[in-house]
């Protein structure tokens, strides 16, 4: 999907657990995220701090997408 | 004669322990079991060989913790001195898939113990360690047990007496681009003029020289000015507003959701959930934006970081779910999204 996404012309950042099923479909911008049933949460924490840590991973998203790339990119 | 020692690898869910709310269970090693499928391998083995010990892992524990299982599963393999490893097979099962290739080529790298393992074509793990162990090719559910059975256990035989392997067509591996030499019956010219009446007949006929297939897509250029953006939302996830009102498959999704979050500042328990039947649905039930950050994005538009968040967003089940379909679904509401005027798009899978 995200390489059809990127195919019409939209930049895309995938934000997923397993990056090397990511690099394998062939995204170019990649997030690496906390856990395959909760990428972007964490139910350990309270709910404040996972919000904070769900908006860092979000703001790294965004880095991605304002960064050029050449090629396939994990920002970690 | 004594018996090839074998070590089978296999999932939590092929270990009967469980489903996806097991997918986390840590390694573990059963010295002298024969464990699910490997019942099936004992029997073609026959007097020839025998599996010493089954390794069972979660799918979501090997994914999370990729370095550690391996190291941890390498450790009891070397403990049982195997002829050779079989991890699987795996089919369609994506996460199963990784973990029986990293583990099976790490069991050959670090080890030195021949390995194979069996997906379906489409299963990510194939792509990624088709080069690097041998994978036969199996159908894409747990239904082609028999098939998949009937082309691992001899070439699990072969691998463990150090016999020639043939080419991938009469072993039943995937492709793994090395060239192997062997007599065909007929000479080159009679097959080439079957293969081109077939060919002008309308029929299918099957090259012998398949050529690559390169899919890259070059990276668009990146957003200049995030601050009027507009930012889409796409999740491979499953999430959907509750009740899951177009009834998108658990699996093998054959379509997908386009929601509406004007106004939505929050996806909650009561409001939203996954249709994925993929991954323990527990936590994102519990709170969606765990995995489609939706209350996140609120704020940054709020705050001004962003443009605006889109009003729609786009969901399916990555699960079990066929490349073409994935492919079909994204190309049309990529284009939607482009003619909406969204400059870029965050994709998240679970």
């Amino acid at each position: 999907m995200v390489k059809e996404v990127e195919r019409a012309g939209l930049p895309v950042v995938h934000m997923c657990t397993v990056t090397p099923i990511s690099m394998t479909v062939g995204a170019n911008r990649i997030v690496p995220t906390i856990a395959i049933p909760h990428p972007l949460g964490n139910p350990a924490l309270d709910p404040a701090e996972e919000k904070a840590l769900r908006r860092k991973l979000v703001e790294k998203a965004l880095t991605a997408l304002q960064t050029e790339v050449e090629d396939q990119t994990i920002f970690e | 004669m004594e018996k090839l020692r074998v070590v089978h690898y296999i999932n939590q869910f092929f270990a009967q322990i469980g489903g996806e709310e097991k997918a986390d269970y840590p390694a573990e090693l059963r010295k002298g079991e024969v464990v699910g499928p490997g019942m099936a391998l004992m029997q073609k083995f026959g007097d020839e060989a025998e599996i010493v010990g089954t390794i069972v892992c979660g799918d979501s524990y090997f994914n999370e913790n990729i370095d550690k299982a391996t190291a941890d599963i390498l450790e009891m393999v070397k403990s049982l001195s195997p002829d050779v490893f079989v991890a699987g097979p795996a089919f369609n099962a994506g996460r199963y898939g990784v973990a029986c290739g990293t583990i099976a080529a790490a069991v050959q790298e670090k080890l030195g113990i021949p390995a194979v393992t069996g997906m379906y074509v489409e299963n990510p793990g194939a792509d990624m360690f088709k080069n690097k162990v041998y994978i036969v090719s199996t159908k894409n559910s747990a239904a082609g047990m028999r098939d998949a059975v009937a082309k691992l256990a001899p070439l699990t035989l072969k691998l463990a007496k150090g016999e020639r392997i043939g080419a991938s067509v009469e072993e039943g591996y995937i492709p793994n681009g090395v060239r192997v030499n062997f007599f065909e019956k007929e000479r080159g010219s009679a097959r080439a003029v079957k293969m081109l009446i077939k060919k002008l007949a309308g029929k299918p006929f099957e090259t012998e020289f398949p050529m690559p297939v390169f899919d890259r897509v070059a990276p668009n250029p990146a957003v200049k000015d995030m601050a009027h953006a507009k930012i889409a939302l796409v999740t491979s996830g499953g999430i959907v507003p509750k009740g899951n009102p177009d009834h998108i498959e658990s699996s093998s999704a054959s379509h997908y959701g386009e929601y509406d979050i004007e106004g939505v500042m929050d996806l909650t328990a009561e409001t939203y959930e996954t249709a994925h039947g993929g991954y323990d649905p527990v936590y994102a039930n519990a709170d969606a934006d765990r995995v489609l950050p939706v209350d996140v994005l609120r704020d940054m538009e709020k705050e001004g970081k962003i443009g605006s968040l889109h009003h729609l967003y786009y969901a399916t089940v990555g699960n079990g779910t066929a490349v073409a379909s994935a492919k079909k679904f994204a190309a049309e509401f990529a284009k939607k999204l482009k003619d909406d005027g969204v400059d870029a798009v965050i994709l998240t899978s679970t």
